[in-house]
């Protein structure tokens, strides 16, 4: 690891004040993915900024059908959730399967949705329930936050703060992960909200992405198998050791019928 | 930008303006406190390196192996993904914390009565992440929960089984008989 200034600052304004004056500097929420970069040197950021010290931004609230997760809140708190198993049981479910139980303990929404990891959970959960991003100063929609491999919408020296998500009718979360690490070679979101039927997948391209004519099959016949006729094409997806483009196709079509499943049961 | 706050009190890793912060931390119950010149120390390296305690292992030192696992604040965490300068008022309990007057806590038992090692470079871990699952979790005794819920540590010499029925052995559901040959 690079030597780097540590600070940690008790409000939002003083964080993202400290971000603007340090271009080179890192927000640290959870670590579970800056740290280990650190250590490799794939990133080494000339301060850190730690957020953990600023109160407000960890909790989930529930208000009507609104959901409603802090940035620094980690994966095991909203698995744990009674609230938010209520709301949205999938999604619960889905942050009790990123990683493993050591990471869940630190690891944080803001954070992963920040980083914008091609194979990261949480992106899938909110572009598939399109929940809204909330930062320092404005709110984005899901649509328009996710721009490519490690890319989103946020300005250089911009804070997540908390994201919303509206209750859907149904939803269901299916991956097909990596033995080793957890993370997700494909995994599929599938909801159904008063404003329609959203799929989103993950794992799968450079970034989470929707999966349109999924979407309309769907919304005709939310079923498994009005989906099982389906595929995406693999000229789009990553190719890797773990898996051939055309496997990640398959593995869309077959994730995306045990979402639908999963959010029938 | 308006109202830009005062500037933040930062710690410095540069040797020549070095202002060394002081965390206070309870570690096993004991208060201590914590000189740190450099904020790239683990908390990792801060108990192996700089108080002796050798029992969490440095196996990947990026949180993929599990074999660093301590409680932070009751929760499990992989002790080289935390930095030790974060830590102050914060609660760590270690391998070291546990057992006590030459008695060894019941995991430490069931891991002996149970072969559930070979090497045991990754027992400490296993102990610890084993005792935050069932702080975490309770007393499900279902192998499989059991399973995803140690799902961070790895243990090369392939004990899982044994581990698996040592944990069940605390909790009172298993015994010899359900060993794997």
């Amino acid at each position: 690891m690079k030597a780097f200034d540590y600070l940690k600052p008790d409000a939002v304004p003083a964080a993202v004040g400290a971000l603007a004056a340090n271009p080179d500097a890192k927000l640290l929420a959870g670590g579970m993915t800056l740290l280990p970069t650190m250590k490799q040197r794939l990133a080494e950021p000339a301060a850190l900024i730690d957020l953990a010290g600023i109160a407000g931004l960890k909790g989930i609230t529930l208000d009507g059908d609104t959901l409603t997760i802090g940035a620094m809140t980690p994966h095991a708190e909203v698995a744990a959730s009674a609230t938010v198993a209520a709301a949205i049981p999938a999604l619960a479910a889905l942050a009790g399967g990123i990683g493993d139980p050591a990471v869940r303990n630190r690891g944080t929404i803001g954070g992963s949705l920040a980083n914008c990891d091609p194979s990261a959970d949480y992106p899938a959960a909110v572009l598939g329930l399109g929940a809204t991003v909330i930062t320092d100063r404005r709110e984005i929609a899901a649509d328009d936050f996710f721009l490519g491999l490690f890319e989103t919408a946020l300005e250089a020296d911009e804070l997540i703060t908390a994201v919303r998500f509206p209750r859907p009718l149904r939803a269901g979360y299916a991956k097909f992960k990596s033995p080793a690490s957890r993370y997700a070679l494909v995994g599929v979101f599938v909801a159904e909200t008063v404003a329609g039927v959203r799929v989103a997948v993950t794992g799968a391209a450079a970034s989470v992405f929707r999966a349109p004519a999924f979407e309309a099959a769907l919304a005709a016949d939310f079923t498994p198998g009005a989906v099982a006729g389906l595929s995406v094409d693999a000229a789009d997806l990553n190719a890797d050791i773990h898996a051939e483009a055309s496997y990640r196709a398959h593995l869309v079509t077959v994730m995306a019928k045990r979402a639908v499943a999963a959010a029938l049961e | 930008m308006a109202d830009l706050p005062e500037p933040l009190p930062v710690q410095s890793a540069a040797p020549e303006a070095a202002e060394a912060s002081i965390i206070g931390l309870t570690l096993n119950g004991v208060t201590r406190v914590v000189p740190l010149d450099d904020p790239r120390v683990t908390l990792l390296d801060l108990l192996r390196e700089r108080l002796g305690l050798s029992g969490a292992k440095k196996g990947c030192d990026r949180g993929q192996c599990g074999a660093c696992t301590v409680l932070l604040d009751g929760r499990r965490v992989n002790a080289c993904l935390v930095l030790a300068v974060t830590l102050d008022g914060a609660a760590v309990e270690t391998i070291e914390g546990l057992g006590g007057g030459g008695a060894l806590h019941p995991l430490q038992a069931a891991f002996v009565e149970h072969d559930a090692l070979q090497c045991g470079f990754c027992t400490p871990g296993q102990i610890m992440s084993a005792l935050g699952l069932l702080a975490e979790e309770g007393n499900d005794p279902d192998p499989e929960r059991i399973r995803a819920g140690m799902s961070g540590n790895l243990c090369r010499c392939g004990a899982h089984p044994a581990i698996v029925a040592a944990i069940r052995a605390v909790i009172g559901a298993g015994d010899r008989s359900e060993m794997p040959e």
